[in-house]
């Protein structure tokens, strides 16, 4: 009966529904389904189809935002069970994302994160008016592939630089992909830091951090 | 160089965007949102006031409940009318609600180059230059900062961007690039050298301060201590939402109204409660962010619509607005481009709103181009011309010529189209020429204009600050970079 599951599992996601995702990844818990399979089978294929009616243009924005919740907190859900049976999602990697230090925009940032984690990143969101110190703690913690900075302000986007410089006296540069966003964040900006990838919008940054990741 | 500075004034045109019905609900509604959801207000100095004001602040998460009579009665206390005021008083503004001036877009960081065509980063050269040709424009009223002056400190950028354009200008500045409490500080420190004094600075306020909400229903903690330094010294200080349906707000257009309409009346009230009588001012530059890409868009008929109702309710409210219009998102100047930035300009004109921002930019208020500043003028002059509508009397009637010409005739070689032959626009970037002229150079607008740009720049003198002024201004930058 797991392929009708599997079945809700992905229109869920398609319906943007986090409430019925959730309840769904329950009952698979619960008929002893494996939780990675659970993901693979159900939800992603929501996802994927999403994915394709936006790249086709027949979803929109908050669709894919939509569908992108709903996968998350189904994961969120499968967790417990992963943990108990010892088993991972493989992810394509590690992001560690905020908005710099002394700047409150949040919504381009956190667009960014759902996203990526959408699209299989395993995403830590550190918020907004993020210190340098803090960003490149958790980098070191958690052991990112790629730190994304978001900067609304010419005055705060000097952080992203801050950050780079650090990670770089750090001796962590090379090991770390440096994405940076925002809207006065220019190529002429980008190359002068020195980052690695940058995107005007949150599907951009999907495609730069994939680049990165070599995939 | 002209010092006249052209403005719509007793138009005859009008458009009901909104019913009395209505606006009453979207007030309605607002002062609901600011008593039940609340608006976060990131400074202690700003929580402290709606604290002895009654309102209810909760000091964690700093967000402010208030309720509707509180917001009401500190609304009451705003001026509807002053003047915004410029180093040269000829060249003063009455925010009247009988004028409609224009001013330059900013805060962008590229620029394309003047001389090269060639798109670069923006530098404090930039901001003189753009006054300087805003200074010799007639459809330029006043000057937001156009352009990051990207070489200069950042803590002090926002101070070297004034003394630029001060010394390019002498027309009013509206800074919408100080948003701290330091760099406001000393901003009205050197407006006061350039008034005379405080006290002068009060009466003849030749800077005025435009900060930028946090959408959807905050500020941002800096922007509110800035503003509220200004109102203490009686410098004009508006709010200006720039929630964006989809994303920073609803995906319906009276919500997202109702959205920016909380942000910018609780922070109006704020300023009220703490200074009564401080001139204050609504801005506002709604959009639709695109569907596909969560983009700003700086266009499409939701835009026009925000540009039209605004002030709608800014005048619910009886305080002037700083209306965002033009700012295309159009990568170039181009049919996009004409478009938005002349029906955005159109409809924020037929409700008079008092300022519109701005000229000059592409990619949405990121690149400036000096060939759209000109072109965006003349977008300007169109509109103007068309607000004025048909005078219908005696004279405009003709009826003595009409029978003079009689049937089969022309009107060329009459007294009376002589006399009122220059009431009919003489566009200066239209292409009225025949088709083979056009052919030998195919060019077009975007040239013309850049070529005016460039002949300005290279001939305009603005009237000079004091060079002794300019030193002391300098001298404080320095003071507050040491």
């Amino acid at each position: 009966m797991s392929a009708e599951l599997f079945k809700k599992m992905a229109q869920s996601i398609i319906d943007g529904d986090s409430d019925v995702s959730v309840e769904l990844a329950n009952q698979a818990v619960a008929a002893n389904i494996d939780p990675i399979q659970a993901i693979t089978e159900g939800f992603v294929v929501g996802v994927n189809t999403v994915g394709e009616a936006f790249a086709n243009g027949d979803a929109f924005l908050p669709e894919l935002v939509m569908a992108g919740e709903a996968m998350k907190a189904a994961v969120t859900a499968l967790e417990p069970e992963m943990a108990k049976r010892g088993t991972q999602r493989k992810m394509l990697g590690k992001v560690v994302l905020a908005t710099v230090e002394g700047d409150i925009h949040e919504i381009g940032k956190s667009l960014v994160g759902t996203m990526l984690s959408a699209s299989g990143f395993q995403v830590f969101d550190m918020g907004v008016d993020v210190a340098t110190t803090k960003i490149i703690a958790k980098v070191k913690e958690v052991d990112a592939d790629i730190v994304a900075m978001s900067a609304l302000l010419t005055t705060t986007m000097v952080k992203q630089k801050e950050v780079i410089d650090v990670l770089d006296k750090e001796g962590l540069r090379r090991k770390v992909k440096v994405m940076v966003g925002g809207a006065p964040v220019t190529r002429d900006w980008v190359q002068r830091i020195e980052a690695d990838g940058y995107s005007e919008d949150a599907i951009g940054a999907v495609n730069v951090a994939k680049q990165l990741m070599g995939i | 160089m002209s010092k006249n500075i052209k403005s719509i004034t007793n138009p005859k045109v009008h458009l009901d965007v909104l019913t009395p019905a209505e606006v009453q609900k979207i007030h309605d509604a607002t002062l609901n949102i600011i008593e039940n959801v609340g608006v976060r207000f990131p400074s202690i100095r700003s929580l402290d006031i709606w604290e002895a004001n009654g309102a209810t602040v909760d000091r964690e998460s700093m967000i402010v409940k208030a309720k509707p009579h509180l917001i009401e009665a500190a609304l009451k206390k705003a001026p509807p009318k002053y003047n915004l005021c410029a180093r040269d008083p000829q060249q003063d503004l009455p925010l009247d609600g009988n004028h409609v001036f224009v001013g330059t877009d900013g805060c962008g960081v590229e620029i394309i180059d003047i001389h090269t065509g060639e798109r670069r980063t923006s530098c404090l050269q930039d901001v003189g230059e753009v006054a300087r040709v805003a200074d010799a424009m007639e459809e330029v009223g006043f000057h937001w900062v156009a352009l990051s002056a990207q070489d200069t400190p950042v803590e002090t950028r926002g101070l070297h961007e004034i003394k630029a354009i001060w010394e390019n200008s002498t027309k009013h500045l509206q800074t919408e690039s100080i948003y701290n409490e330091h760099e406001a500080r000393v901003a009205i420190e050197m407006a006061a050298l350039i008034a005379g004094g405080k006290e002068a600075l009060r009466k003849r306020p030749v800077l005025s301060l435009m900060q930028c909400t946090a959408p959807p229903l905050g500020h941002d903690g800096g922007s509110l201590d800035a503003a509220l330094l200004a109102a203490e010294a009686g410098i004009p200080t508006g709010f200006m939402t720039m929630s964006a349906a989809l994303t920073t707000g609803p995906a319906t257009m009276a919500g997202v109204l109702a959205v920016g309409n909380a942000e910018v009346i609780s922070a109006t009230a704020l300023l009220q409660l703490a200074f009564p009588g401080t001139p204050v001012f609504y801005a506002a530059a709604q959009t639709a962010s695109d569907l596909r890409n969560g983009a700003y868009t700086g266009g499409g008929p939701e835009d026009f619509l925000f540009g039209a109702a605004t002030n709608v309710l800014a005048d619910f409210y009886d305080i002037p607005l700083s209306m965002g219009s033009f700012a295309t998102g159009a990568k170039e100047p181009n049919w996009q481009a004409g478009i938005e930035n002349s029906l955005s300009t159109f409809m924020a004109c037929v409700s008079m709103s008092d300022m519109l921002l701005g000229l000059g930019f592409l990619h949405g208020s990121r690149i400036w181009s000096y060939a759209q500043m000109m072109m965006d003028a003349e977008i300007f002059s169109i509109v103007h011309k068309t607000m004025q509508g048909i005078v219908v009397d005696d004279e405009t009637l003709a009826l003595d010529t009409i029978a003079a010409v009689g049937p089969g005739g022309n009107f060329l070689s009459q007294k009376h189209t002589l006399k009122h032959m220059r009431d009919v626009f003489l566009p200066q970037f239209m292409d009225r020429r025949p088709y083979n002229v056009w052919e030998e150079k195919k060019d077009d607008a975007r040239d013309w204009a850049l070529a005016k740009a460039r002949n300005i720049l290279a001939t305009h003198q603005p009237d000079p600050l004091d060079a002794k002024l300019s030193a002391e201004l300098a001298k404080m930058i320095v003071a507050e970079e040491k």
